[in-house]
Parts: C-alpha cells; sequence; structure tokens
C-alpha cells in the first residue's frame, strides 16, 4: 500500500503506531488516520497479538483497545509496563468502557492516556501528537 | 410437745395450793417444836391430838378449793394463749380464708385477742383477693398483647422469625413456615424445616448471621437507636434470601405493672439492653435478582455496546471528509457506517423488547462506616490465618462505605489468603481513602488498598485470584471477586509501587451518599427503652452444657420405629419412623416426623399383624439411608426420648456404618423413668403406663401413634419427676441408670 501523502498543518515526525482493536471496523479508520499523521503503522485483533507484536517491534505509540478477546487491554498495558526494556512505549487506551473506575484503572494499570468511545478523529490525533512530542 | 406439757402444767396448778398449805404446816409445826420446851410441847400436843383430825380436815379443804381456784385461774388465763396460738395457726393455714376465731372467749383479754387476729385475717382474704384480681388482670393484658402480635405477624407479607441469641426459634409467622418450606423442597417424612426451640442455622448459615448481629452490636455501642442490618444468603437449593437483622434488647429491671410476671421470666440479670435475641424478617429475592442482572446486561449492552460502535461511525463519518480519500477507501468507509448503524438498531430493538421485563431492584447493599469495615475485614482475615498481621491505620475513619460487607471482606480474604499461600507473606496493610476523582468525574469512591511488601504479581495470577471461586480458611463460596466487585459497581487492579517498595490490590468501591447514615437511624434519647414482646422461651436453652439444665426448659424429641423384627443385629431392619417434638415441656403435635422406609428385605407375616403395614405399602418407600438424613436433622440439637430406647437405639446405631450419621444427643427413656416414678408397679409396658398417668391411647402401633403416646407419657412424667426431686437432665439420665431395668440390652 502507498503511504498517503501527510496533511494537517503540523507534520509530526514518523512514528510507529501500534493499532489493537478487535473490531475490523474501527480497525480500518484508525489504520486510515494513523497513516495520514504521516506514521508506520501495525495491527493485531487481539491482545496476545498485541503484546507479541509489542514485544517484537518496540513500537513508540499503542492505541490499546480495552476489550479484545484473550488478555484484555488492561492486562497488556501491565505486562508491558512490567518490562522495563519496554519503558519507552507509549500507551494510549480506547475504549467503550466509559465508567470512572474503568477511568482509574487504566491509569492505574500504567497507561499514559485514556480516551473513551465515541471520539472525534480531531481529538485523537491530537493526543497521538501531544503524546509522540512528550 | 404441747400435749403432755398442758396436762403436767395443769396438774401443777391444781397441786400448788396443797403443797403450799403442806409446807406451810411443817413449817408452823417445825417453829413450835423448835422454840418450845419439853413440857409446853405436851401440853401443845395435849391440846391438839384431839382435834387433829379435824385440823387436818380444814387444811384438806382448804386445799382442795384454793387447788380449784387455781386449776381454773389456769385454764382460763394460762392455757388460754397456747390454744388461741394452735387456732390461729390452723386459721392462718388454710386455704380461702373464711375461717375466724370464735369470739366467745371467757377473758376479756382474750376477746380482744381474738377479735384482733380475726380483723387481721379478713385484710389477708381481702388483699389475697386483690391479688389474684391483678394477676389475672396482668395474665388477660399479656394474652391480649401476644393475641394482637399473632395477629400481627400472621398479616405480615414479610417472613418474620424471632430468635434468641443462641440463634433458638422462639416465634415465627406462616409466611415464615411456607416460605422455608418451598426452599427446602420435598421434605422426607414431611417434616418442617422449621420449628420452636430449633436451631436457625440450620437454615441460614451461621457465620452470616452473626457477622450481621456483630454489626448491629457494633451501632449499638455507638449509641444508634434502631440498628438493624441486611445480608444476602443462599439456600442449598439455590434461592436468594434478603435477611434483615434487627436485635432484640431485654428491659432494664423489672417492668411496669402489666409486664411483671413475663419480665422476670427474661430478665435474668441483664444488663440493661443488652442484645437477648433477635428478629429476621426474610425475603425471597431470586426472581430480583435475576431480573437485576438482566437489566444490568441490557444497560451494558446499550452503553458499551453503542460507544464502541458510535466511535466506529463518528470516526468513519470524519474520515470521509478527507479530501485524501480515494474511491475504494471512502466505498470501505461507507460499508463500515452502513454496518454499524445496523448493529446499533438492532442493540435498541432488543433492548427495548427485553427492558420492558427488568425491574427496578437494587441489591442490597448497606452503609457502614469505613473504620468499622476495615477492622472488620482485618480481624477476619486474622482470624483465618494464625501469624497473620493486618495492619489497619492510614483509614480514613469518616468514610461511609455502601457495601455487602460480608461478601466484600469474604473477597478481601480470599486475596489475603492467597499472598499468604502463594508467597508467605505475613504482614498485610489496609487502607482506606476516597479515591481522587477520576477523569470524567463519576460517583464519590473509596479508594480500599490490600498492601504487602515488594512481591510484585504475574497478571495470569491476579486473572486467576479473581476468578476463581471465593475461598479463606475454611470458608468457601461460589462467588468469585470480580462477582463481588461488579456486585458494588466496583473494580480491582494489582498495582505496584516502586518508590515505596510496595504492592498492592487497589479496590475501588462505593461511597455512601453524604450523612445518609445519620439521617436514617435516630440517636436514642436518654432514658428512652425500645418497645418489644416479650417471650418466655427467651430463657430456653439449647444442648449445650445440658446436664445441669432443667428438664423442663430442653427440647425432646420424641420417637417410636416399627422394625420388621426384634433382633436387629440378625438383620431386622426399621420400616417405619415416627416422631413428635416436645419443647418447654409441650408436646408439639404440630411437628411430626413419619416416614415409610423399604427395608430391602422381605418383611415377615408375624410383624404385620402388630404394625399394619404390608410389603405395598413399602413399596416405593426411600430407604434407610434416604430417609436417616432428614431424621437426624429433625432430631438435631434435641434430647432423645423413647420408651424401651435401647431397642430403637441399638437400631440406629447399627444404621451408623451405612449411613454415618451418628445420634450423640442423650436418650432418655420412658420405661426406665416410669420405673423409677412407680418401683411397685408390675408392668411398665408403654399401654400400662399410659393408663396409670391418664393418657388416652389412639393410634397404637404406627411410628407416630406411639411416639405421640409416649411424648403424652414423658410430659405428665416430668412434674412426677420434679416431685421426687428430679429436675435435671442429669438427675434424669443419674436415676435412670440406677434403676434395674436398664440392665436390659439388646
Amino acid at each position: 500500500m502507498s503511504e498517503p501523502t501527510p496533511q494537517g498543518p503540523a507534520p509530526a515526525p514518523a512514528a510507529l503506531v501500534l493499532v489493537a482493536d478487535d473490531e475490523p471496523n474501527i480497525l480500518i479508520s484508525l489504520e486510515y488516520l494513523m497513516k495520514r499523521e504521516g506514521h508506520r503503522v501495525l495491527l493485531a485483533r487481539t491482545g496476545t497479538e498485541a503484546l507479541d507484536t509489542i514485544r517484537r517491534e518496540r513500537p513508540d505509540l499503542v492505541l490499546l483497545d480495552v476489550m479484545m478477546p484473550g488478555l484484555s487491554g488492561f492486562e497488556v498495558c501491565q505486562q508491558v509496563r512490567a518490562d522495563e526494556s519496554l519503558a519507552g512505549v507509549k500507551i494510549l487506551m480506547l475504549t467503550a468502557k466509559g465508567r470512572d473506575t474503568d477511568v482509574a484503572q487504566g491509569l492505574g494499570v500504567g497507561a499514559d492516556g485514556y480516551l473513551t468511545k465515541p471520539f472525534s478523529t480531531r481529538e485523537l490525533a491530537d493526543r497521538v501528537r501531544g503524546m509522540l512530542a512528550g | 410437745m404441747p400435749g403432755p406439757g398442758i396436762d403436767k402444767r395443769e396438774w401443777a396448778a391444781a397441786l400448788a395450793p396443797a403443797l403450799a398449805i403442806a409446807v406451810l404446816a411443817g413449817l408452823l409445826a417445825a417453829v413450835l417444836a423448835g422454840t418450845l420446851d419439853a413440857a409446853e410441847r405436851a401440853t401443845l400436843w395435849a391440846l391438839i391430838e384431839p382435834r387433829l383430825a379435824l385440823v387436818v380436815m380444814v387444811l384438806a379443804v382448804a386445799a382442795a378449793v384454793l387447788g380449784t381456784l387455781t386449776r381454773r385461774a389456769w385454764l382460763q388465763h394460762g392455757a388460754a394463749p397456747g390454744r388461741l396460738a394452735e387456732q390461729v395457726r390452723i386459721l392462718v393455714g388454710q386455704a380461702d380464708g373464711g375461717l375466724r376465731l370464735p369470739e366467745d372467749a371467757a377473758s376479756a383479754g382474750s376477746l380482744s385477742l381474738a377479735r384482733a387476729v380475726n380483723g387481721l385475717l379478713a385484710d389477708r382474704a381481702a388483699l389475697h383477693a386483690e391479688i389474684d384480681q391483678r394477676i389475672a388482670q396482668g395474665s388477660r393484658a399479656v394474652a391480649d398483647e401476644r393475641n394482637r402480635l399473632a395477629a400481627l405477624m400472621a398479616e405480615l407479607t414479610q417472613s418474620v422469625v424471632v430468635c434468641n441469641l443462641e440463634g433458638r426459634v422462639l416465634l415465627f409467622n406462616a409466611r415464615a413456615r411456607l416460605q422455608f418450606r418451598a426452599l427446602a423442597g420435598a421434605a422426607i417424612g414431611g417434616a418442617e424445616a422449621i420449628g420452636l426451640g430449633r436451631s436457625i442455622y440450620a437454615l441460614l448459615d451461621r457465620r452470616l448471621v452473626a457477622h450481621a448481629l456483630e454489626a448491629v452490636q457494633q451501632r449499638l455501642a455507638r449509641g444508634v437507636a434502631h440498628a438493624s442490618s441486611q445480608f444476602v444468603t443462599g439456600t442449598p437449593g439455590g434461592q436468594l434470601l434478603r435477611v434483615q437483622l434487627t436485635p432484640v434488647r431485654a428491659t432494664e429491671g423489672t417492668g411496669d405493672g402489666t409486664g411483671d410476671g413475663a419480665s422476670d421470666g427474661t430478665g435474668d440479670g441483664a444488663r440493661a439492653g443488652a442484645t437477648s435475641g433477635f428478629v429476621l424478617m426474610l425475603e425471597n429475592i431470586t426472581r430480583d435478582l435475576a431480573e437485576d442482572q438482566e437489566r444490568d446486561r441490557l444497560l451494558h449492552l446499550l452503553t458499551e455496546g453503542s460507544r464502541g460502535a458510535l466511535g466506529t461511525v463518528q470516526m468513519a463519518v470524519e474520515l470521509l471528509d478527507d479530501p485524501g480519500l480515494d474511491e475504494p477507501t471512502r466505498a470501505r468507509f461507507f460499508g463500515v457506517v452502513r454496518d454499524e448503524i445496523a448493529g446499533m438498531s438492532r442493540r435498541l430493538n432488543d433492548a427495548a423488547t427485553q427492558g420492558q421485563k427488568a425491574l427496578a431492584t437494587r441489591w442490597p447493599l448497606e452503609d457502614m462506616l469505613g473504620a468499622d469495615f476495615v477492622a472488620a475485614a482485618a480481624r477476619r482475615i486474622e482470624a483465618l490465618r494464625a501469624g497473620v498481621t493486618v495492619l489497619a491505620h492510614e483509614t480514613d475513619g469518616g468514610l461511609w462505605l455502601r457495601v455487602d460487607s460480608y461478601s466484600l471482606i469474604q473477597a478481601l480474604a480470599h486475596l489475603a489468603d492467597r499472598l499468604v499461600d502463594e508467597y508467605g507473606i505475613s504482614r498485610l496493610q489496609l487502607r482506606l481513602a476516597a479515591a481522587e476523582p477520576a477523569p470524567g468525574a463519576g460517583a464519590a469512591r473509596a479508594r480500599l488498598d490490600l498492601v504487602w511488601a515488594v512481591q510484585a504479581l504475574s497478571t495470569e495470577l491476579v486473572t486467576a485470584w479473581e476468578t476463581e471461586p471465593l475461598k479463606a480458611g475454611a470458608e468457601a463460596s461460589p462467588l468469585t471477586v470480580r462477582d463481588v466487585l461488579a456486585r458494588h459497581g466496583g473494580t480491582l487492579w494489582f498495582e505496584r509501587d516502586r518508590p515505596r517498595g510496595e504492592a498492592m490490590f487497589r479496590l475501588l468501591l462505593p461511597l455512601a451518599a453524604a450523612n445518609a447514615p445519620l439521617q436514617a437511624e435516630v440517636r436514642a434519647q436518654a432514658g428512652s427503652r425500645p418497645e418489644f414482646y416479650d417471650f418466655d422461651l427467651f430463657a430456653a436453652r439449647g444442648l449445650p452444657a445440658v446436664a445441669d439444665t432443667p428438664l423442663a426448659e430442653l427440647s425432646f424429641t420424641v420417637f417410636d420405629t416399627e422394625t420388621t423384627g426384634l433382633s436387629p443385629s440378625e438383620g431386622d431392619e426399621i420400616i417405619q419412623i415416627g416422631a413428635t417434638r416436645i419443647v418447654a415441656a409441650k408436646l408439639r403435635r404440630d411437628e411430626c416426623f413419619e416416614q415409610l422406609v423399604d427395608p430391602q428385605r422381605p418383611l415377615p407375616e408375624a410383624g404385620i399383624a402388630i404394625h399394619g403395614i404390608t410389603e405395598e405399602m413399602l413399596r416405593g418407600q426411600p430407604d434407610i439411608v434416604a430417609v436417616l438424613p432428614a431424621f437426624h436433622a429433625f432430631a438435631a440439637d434435641s434430647v432423645l426420648v423413647a420408651h424401651n430406647a435401647a431397642f430403637d437405639m441399638r437400631f440406629l446405631q447399627l444404621l451408623e456404618g451405612r449411613t454415618g450419621l451418628r445420634f450423640e444427643q442423650p436418650v432418655l427413656d420412658t420405661l426406665l423413668l416410669s420405673a423409677v416414678l412407680h418401683p411397685q408397679q408390675d408392668s411398665h409396658r408403654l399401654e400400662a403406663i399410659a393408663e396409670r398417668l391418664g393418657v388416652t391411647v389412639l393410634g397404637r402401633h404406627t411410628a407416630l401413634g406411639d411416639a405421640i403416646v409416649t411424648a403424652e407419657v414423658f410430659a405428665r412424667m416430668l412434674p412426677l419427676l420434679r416431685a421426687q426431686g428430679i429436675v435435671t437432665l442429669g438427675q434424669a439420665l443419674e436415676a435412670s441408670k440406677a434403676t434395674w431395668l436398664a440392665r436390659v440390652s439388646y
């Protein structure tokens, strides 16, 4: 697939982003959006697949869905944080679980950010840029 | 002493003048003899001698007259008080108080004494009459009160059970009987699950009740006037009961007027306001809970399901505007949108149809002071694992949690237990604080941390601990940590605090609405006393320390068996068990056990004429292995009574191997007791004893018929035993042992 030309006013430096979600429909949009932001994109459909990819590829950022078959997003996040060598991997949790306890749990297990579905593409793009810059 | 005493003194009174005259005459003679010389004596003697007979006669007459007079005076003034005292004793002892002293006494003193005594007797009779009347009034008032209470309880749509502190049932309403009958399912022997004097712990988990009681006591100790506690428990049949426990508190000293008689029975020297029992109100919430879960599922479907779909649609729609979009990708985004919208419509329709069925009921969570909860949890964990210390400082004592404390403490104990098992951790800490509001706000929550040093946990292990059935020490529950947290709308995760060298389970728990507990529970006003009804049975006791317990306070299971023959050790089997109960010296005909048993062997013809049970009747009946547990439960916590008990007990003993059931309670035998009471009688057969004691025999030679006759006989024996000084169970057992019949064995 050819890489789309970067758009928008503030082109960020290309990063390696892993998108992990079990919903193919949202995966399509997330992949498109990240590529439009100028990043290289890896995809994972399950928690286990995501964890394997993170260990192998050491992405700069993971967009991590909470509700996935196998390992949940919380569990993936915890395992990544338990591994000192993966300290550089930033994690943004995406979830339909909107309860305040879920947000607290996400941050408690070491996620760098937490976005509750539904969110706008702009919101997501801003958060990604912010996290990659910080 | 009275008879001869009066006689002797009467004689003394009569003879005293004679004696006095004789002594006087003697003295006179001695004086004359001593002062006169011989010539004068001779002259005097010559003067006296011819008239000696006359002188003696005069003196004798004088002695007789004076003796009669002194005797009469004695009878009138000396003996009268003694007679009067005797008469007064008789009159004081009389039952009806109608008799009076005769007011015809000879002397004025006796007469006024008799009048005074009669006055006193009349006053006493009047007092007696008044007291009788007051007692009658009081009894009527108590009876009225009980009837009103009974009527009230009968009308309640909730099940109500009243127990004393030992958990013995003192009272229950019809609804409770139905409820427990329904929960127990088809009962063997037709025995009711609930009965007066029975232990409620046969029906409800003792630990749950103890926990609720403790929570209530804590509140009472803080001065809350109307403390009560709720818990939910499962039954063996998989039903869920919500139980509200309210303490019954003893009155301070004697009550007012009408309550005197009753409160003496319960006062028992109890501390003012001490808890003497509890009231349980039960509600079957199985349906409610199923509906609750269904509602939660729907809500989940609508919120999380829709959020995901909305997120997907929103992104796709936004990206459709993207100028760089090529046609195939645009087509894919349209497909995504159509797909997700169809999915959302479907979910919405499902939810709408199902939602109509769901009812708005809540899982019963109770408000509990955070400090109480943490202290209770720490105590629980320490009690379950010897050698484990749980610190509970760093607790925000002012927080009010809204929790099902029993299941939540079980969950914490489970986690602690796993930590101890897996890593030998012996020092734990519980910390409770308000949680900093999460991004996106939401309800206020408390953060409860179960903290230990350093040791990290793998995610797999945490997940395993969270999802396995709760187990801590000897306690187990089918629930999991996740179930418990889901019930609280809470969550849990494992977290490490590297700088502090700590690891912890962090739980987010709901907080109670501000100040709600204080508004709901009115503080006790000084001097006010909670009102309650008063039952004699509060003093009734169960089996512990039974030997010293008066027979009148014990529960008895009176039973009889019909068997295929008379030799249990040669293969004879039980074919019927019948039993009834005596509680607090009263026969409970409504609490019966009757069950035919398939002996799984041929029935000898000889017995059929006696018990009238045929092979046909036994076909399809349960065998003894199925029946005995039901009878064992029926007889739990009571003293066994049977006529010729050695025979029945031998059968039960021989069954121990097959059923694994032991009847360890004390056993009384009406045959032996009859020998104790009437050792001179030839026959101690049940019919003979029944006739002797005036018990009408109906329906003999069915197990239940015989059991009821035995029970009636036993009930009539109780006062007779008491009259012989046999009051306690221990005394009854001793006396039975001492009779020679005790040597008969099968």
